[in-house]
């Protein structure tokens, strides 16, 4: 439990689930705690320590997820995810994901997305449930039973809002304004309307001071394609000028456009490797202006550099002799900003074929490791091993004819038996597994891989049934 | 045809008909198999660089494109630079890749959910020049598509090859539809070479060239691709077409 104090009383700041469980309440006075329960664990509150740790939180969510986040209140961090989600496969897995990395380092966090900041503050407060998608629209149905204190509002209006009655959103959203103005200020409808929408509320990105940015402000509103790409890329001169007094190069460039209507949109483009090579990243963000929506014109454009490595500049090697390596990472910078995704095969020590290969950057070091294998190997391999009907000379002959996929081939040549042991170190159910693999041939010429499970005699070993696995060039 | 080699007026309309129909037929820009029964069939003496390549497999082939695969990888191992290979399907087994002598190192994998994906990341590969060889795992390439591609690959020398793979058997026929591509392959599995042993032999394959633009269809036995992505002419098919075909059949 933490304790926050504000003189000399003392209040609860934050509880956990057995606290919860046990009868404490965020904001009861802590000596009633301390009454109620036996051996609770006082903490004292470190505001300015949570208030840095949830900014560093957001600077990192700024680098990983999309441009705009900002801090939302004390407890909170608010991000602008439109346009960002299908870089991670869409809204659910990349919130589901968002929250699992929080728990990773022992955070326990509620995310919700909404249409409305309004409303993904209140929902993802006011609920129990850790991950929470409101389709786009149904906002103003998904927050009408939520308590007034999820609406933002200072606690004295809040407390105001009680003592009249007033428990829900949807009380009071249905309760005439003129009234409520009179008595509680401007603020009550300005929070109601934030939220149901009516009223744009922009999110203010988070800066620090180290953070690369360039801005450009418009004295008359700019509207046409090629006017924003014509300033793009002037920012992107004054970006990269930026960086190269400190050596730095670009990993991930944020732009963000302001509207003259008070909304912002952001473009964001990842680079493989550090770059500051002008054109390259002027055509990286010139490649998805159609995605901005001008509106009634923009009057601000602003780029960051969210992510910054160093960055040296080399010194070419000219020859005439030797060939030139091609650098391939601006292809990969812009097939990755469409969200592609791209991979190298490399080798991994494993003798278990679906385990021996593995995906690797496609910028990473070349090793120029190969597979130690001289057995040929199928070029197509099946996601999951299928079963098939063989008949077999057990122990260690080839099929003498196998159905797959309810065709029946009659086996002509085959090789093997080319035995893989399980790995007990990577699962405890291979501990005594065997797999003896053969290559066979049907009339046609067809070449598959099967193998069977089991060394046909041991059933310890395996279950003796026959698997399909690859396929043959 | 000598009658016209020797007319001048031909031969210079030939001249500029070639002129017209771009940098594809520039000449030593071609990767010959090292075979000359084959490189004789291809205009130019192999295949062109800057051209788009149809491949595609036979029979079962044509949805599995296990042997369609190796045919490719054989011929952009013998490229220099690095490949883009696009698809949707991640089922290559790149132990494979690497025994007909593409090295995983050189391969990049471009895997997109979309067959429109696809046709966009072959596109931009092509246009970007950098790059040994681009190929991608097509089911549909349309007429106006494959134009695209053939422009991009003239544009920036690099071979591009559609390697064409079915869902269903049944599609297939699919394969029949004109696109812009250079040359079109159909790769079968033929029976392997016998070995007087128990065993399987080095595998075979009926390699048809089904299209080749300024060329002759053509039908070949091969030896599948060695380590370092060479072929080889079948024994079987220096007897002639008509018993390279008996013996498949009875092989």
């Amino acid at each position: 439990m933490v304790v926050a104090r504000s003189g000399s009383k003392r209040t609860v700041a934050a509880i956990d689930a057995a606290a919860f469980k046990a009868g404490a309440r965020i904001g009861m006075p802590a000596a009633k705690a301390q009454a109620m329960i036996s051996g609770l664990h006082l903490v004292d509150a470190d505001r300015q320590g949570d208030a840095s740790a949830i900014e560093r939180l957001a600077l990192w969510m700024l680098r990983q997820y999309t441009p705009v986040v900002a801090m939302d209140g004390r407890d909170g961090i608010v991000m602008d995810t439109e346009g960002a989600d299908h870089l991670r496969g869409g809204e659910l897995p990349m919130l589901t994901g968002l929250v699992n990395a929080l728990r990773g380092h022992g955070l326990q966090a509620r995310g919700a997305i909404a249409d409305t900041w309004g409303s993904a503050h209140a929902i993802a407060r006011a609920t129990r449930r850790e991950v929470i998608i409101v389709p786009v629209g149904e906002t103003a149905k998904a927050v009408v039973n939520l308590p007034i204190s999820s609406l933002r509002l200072p606690s004295e209006i809040v407390s105001g809002l009680a003592v009249l009655g007033f428990r829900t959103v949807g009380e009071l959203s249905a309760t005439p304004r003129a009234p409520l103005t009179l008595r509680f200020g401007p603020e009550v409808g300005r929070r109601l309307d934030q939220m149901f929408g009516r009223v744009v509320e922009p999110i203010d990105p988070i800066r620090t001071a180290e953070l690369v940015e360039v801005v450009r402000s418009f004295s008359e509103p700019i509207g046409a394609a090629e006017t924003i790409a014509k300033y793009i890329g002037k920012l992107v001169v004054e970006l990269c000028a930026a960086l190269e007094t400190r050596a730095q190069g670009v990993r991930r460039a944020d732009l963000i456009v302001y509207r003259v209507d008070n909304t912002l949109q952001s473009l964001r483009a990842g680079t493989a490797k550090p770059v500051r090579d002008i054109p390259h990243l002027t055509k990286l963000l010139c490649s998805s202006i159609e995605k901005i929506d001008p509106g009634f014109g923009i009057e601000k454009l602003s780029l960051a550099a969210t992510m910054i490595e160093p960055f040296e500049e080399k010194q070419s090697i000219s020859s005439l002799v030797e060939e030139t390596i091609v650098d391939v990472t601006p292809l990969l910078d812009s097939l990755g900003n469409r969200g592609q995704r791209m991979y190298r095969l490399a080798p991994v020590e494993s003798d278990v074929p679906e385990r021996n290969v593995g995906r690797v950057s496609p910028v990473s070091a070349k090793l120029g490791q190969a597979w130690p294998t001289r057995w040929p190997r199928p070029s197509r391999m099946l996601a999951h091993p299928e079963r098939i009907q063989v008949i077999a000379l057990t122990p260690d002959h080839p099929p003498a004819s196998m159905t797959w996929r309810g065709k029946r081939r009659r086996i002509k040549r085959g090789d093997g038996p080319e035995r893989v042991f399980g790995e007990w170190w990577v699962r405890s159910s291979e501990m005594e597994a065997v797999r003896d693999y053969y290559s066979v041939e049907d009339e046609d010429g067809n070449r598959f891989w099967v193998y069977r499970s089991g060394d046909g005699v041991d059933p310890t070993t395996g279950t003796a049934k026959w698997f399909l696995h690859g396929i043959y060039g | 045809m000598p009658i016209t080699a020797a007319n001048p007026v031909i031969s210079e309309l030939q001249d500029r008909i070639r002129r017209l129909e771009g940098g594809a037929a520039r000449k030593g820009e071609v990767l010959s198999f090292g075979i000359a029964e084959i490189d004789a069939k291809l205009p130019g003496g192999g295949l062109a660089r800057g051209a788009l390549h149809e491949v595609a497999g036979g029979g079962a082939d044509a949805v599995h494109g296990a042997a369609a695969a190796l045919f490719v990888a054989g011929i952009v191992a013998r490229t220099k630079g690095d490949v883009l290979w696009c698809l949707t399907r991640p089922d290559l087994f790149a132990p494979a890749l690497a025994q007909a002598g593409l090295h995983h190192d050189r391969v990049i994998y471009v895997e997109a959910d979309r067959e429109e994906d696809v046709l966009t990341n072959f596109e931009e590969g092509l246009r970007f020049g950098g790059l040994g060889a681009v190929v991608a795992e097509l089911v549909r390439l349309p007429m106006t598509a494959s134009r695209r591609l053939q422009l991009a690959a003239e544009a920036s020398g690099t071979i591009g090859i559609a390697l064409r793979r079915w869902r269903r058997p049944t599609e297939a026929a699919d394969f029949g539809q004109p696109t812009a591509a250079t040359t079109r392959w159909r790769i079968s599995v033929l029976p392997s070479e016998p070995l007087p042993v128990p065993g399987i032999g080095r595998a075979r394959w009926l390699a048809e060239l089904i299209r080749a633009r300024a060329g002759e269809a053509a039908e070949f036995e091969i030896g599948a691709c060695d380590a370092t992505g060479r072929i080889s002419l079948s024994p079987h098919a220096r007897d002639g077409q008509d018993q390279a075909r008996r013996s498949r059949n009875f092989a």
